[in-house]
């Protein structure tokens, strides 16, 4: 079973109609029993990042998302809440990765929003991708470049587009927005 | 880098496909979902369904349809149409829709755009805007085309990202169903005017004037419906011949 983690923020829906359609049984759930005995967790989110960790903390989620040992997927905001700090309403993290997240300086459209390609992606969550594969981005913040980058983006700086550390996985854009190069990127995530 | 997107529009009546020809002749083309999953499939890079009736018969958008293109379609989508209050636009998200545009409600009450960007993020908000170059202006309309109101259109796009509209939507109807290209003057003004992405709309008719939008203007997306919808220029031509002219193209 796939577990989603449940909290207040959005497209928590489309990541499970991206899991389904991969053929694989998912819930979402914020009960840490369902969460820990899951064989995958997947941290999606859309929001805020102070209210977002307000939330998991205040429901000790942030403890359950720290002790988890099998893969974990953060997506978007997932992503940024597993870093160190967020420069969002000056907010600290989850602390998995050793990363600050920081605003786009507006030197160019904020969000950045649309397709994108990446740079010196690696395995196993990249297997298959090909240099002209795009992904779907909509973020204003970012996680600086750390030695948990996985995968590189650039727009108005390099920033992480994907990190790993341990059991612990990442994607600053949407793998289930992302048509079929997503689709093979979860199915490696599920695949593991 | 960041791609241009291509964006088909659906217009949605009665939960069928249809194109207004400047938004009167209506013909029916097919299943929105059907059609959706062949443009996903030839490269679209987002969709935008429009209930075109549903301002002008108060009809709210059905979040069923809504459900069921979540469930089969892997690439962002927009539902707009009829959105007048907060909760049109929650049932909508909680349906599965990844952004909501707003057009006439969103200049009866500007606060809505405020509200719905702060319940679910500026991402979600698409401002769209009909506008009709007159008496040596631009002005919006509202209500499918049919009525003009007093807001210069830049005004307004700038005064819409203020209030939190993260995107948007601009369709000139001088040039809508008239496939002689995009109006890139107004759409290079919106565009230059505002920090957010513009998509430009009404008028394509050839895959050259995707190309001028591109080159001419700051839009980040160029939307269009019947020449997908009637299979006048394939997507994958389009986008071939875009990234022929050096536009960076998914």
């Amino acid at each position: 079973m796939i577990a989603i983690i449940k909290y207040n923020a959005g497209n928590i829906t489309s990541v499970k109609n991206a899991v389904e359609r991969l053929g694989f049984e998912c819930i979402i759930t914020d009960d840490p029993i369902a969460l820990r005995s899951a064989e995958k967790v997947i941290f999606p989110g859309v929001g805020e990042a102070s209210s977002a960790m307000k939330y998991l903390t205040e429901r000790k989620l942030d403890e359950v998302i720290r002790s988890l040992n099998q893969p974990v997927l953060g997506i978007c905001l997932g992503l940024q809440l597993l870093c160190r700090h967020s420069e969002e309403a000056d907010t600290d993290c989850l602390g998995i990765f050793d990363a600050e997240v920081r605003k786009f300086p507006p030197n160019d459209i904020v969000p950045h929003m649309g397709w994108d390609n990446l740079l010196n992606t690696s395995t196993p969550l990249f297997d298959g991708f090909g240099t002209d594969d795009n992904v779907y981005f909509v973020h204003s913040y970012y996680a600086e470049l750390s030695s948990h980058t996985i995968a590189q983006c650039d727009y108005i700086l390099p920033f992480s587009a994907a990190m790993h550390k341990n059991n612990f996985f990442a994607t600053q854009f949407h793998p289930e927005k992302s048509a079929a190069v997503g689709e093979r990127l979860l199915r490696n995530f599920l695949s593991m | 880098m960041l791609r241009k997107r291509i964006i088909p529009c659906l217009d949605i009546r009665e939960g069928r496909t249809v194109k207004g020809i400047h938004f009167v002749d209506i013909r029916d083309a097919g299943d929105p979902v059907e059609l959706a999953k062949r443009y996903v499939s030839e490269g679209a890079d987002e969709l935008v369904f429009l209930d075109i009736t549903a301002t002008v018969e108060k009809r709210k958008t059905l979040s069923n349809l809504v459900n069921r293109i979540a469930r089969e379609i892997n690439i962002p989508f927009t539902v707009g149409g009829g959105i007048d209050s907060l909760e049109d636009a929650q049932s909508i998200i909680k349906a599965g829709a990844d952004k909501v545009s707003i057009n006439s409600s969103a200049v009866k009450n500007p606060q809505l755009i405020t509200d719905i960007a702060r319940e679910f993020g500026s991402q979600c908000v698409v401002l769209a805007i009909d506008t009709k170059f007159e008496n040596g202006e631009w002005m919006v309309y509202v209500h499918g085309g049919r009525i003009p109101t007093p807001l210069r259109t830049t005004e307004w796009a700038k005064t819409g990202e203020q209030l939190g509209a993260g995107e948007i939507l601009l369709t000139s109807m001088n040039n809508d169903g008239t496939k002689n290209g995009f109006a890139i003057d107004i759409t290079r003004d919106v565009s230059e005017a505002v920090n957010i992405p513009v998509i430009a709309s009404g008028g394509a008719g050839t895959m050259q004037h995707f190309a001028e939008v591109f080159t001419q203007t700051k839009a980040g997306a160029a939307l269009a419906a019947s020449i997908f919808h009637f299979g006048e220029i394939p997507i994958p031509q389009l986008k071939a011949y875009l990234k022929t002219q050096k536009i960076p193209i998914r």
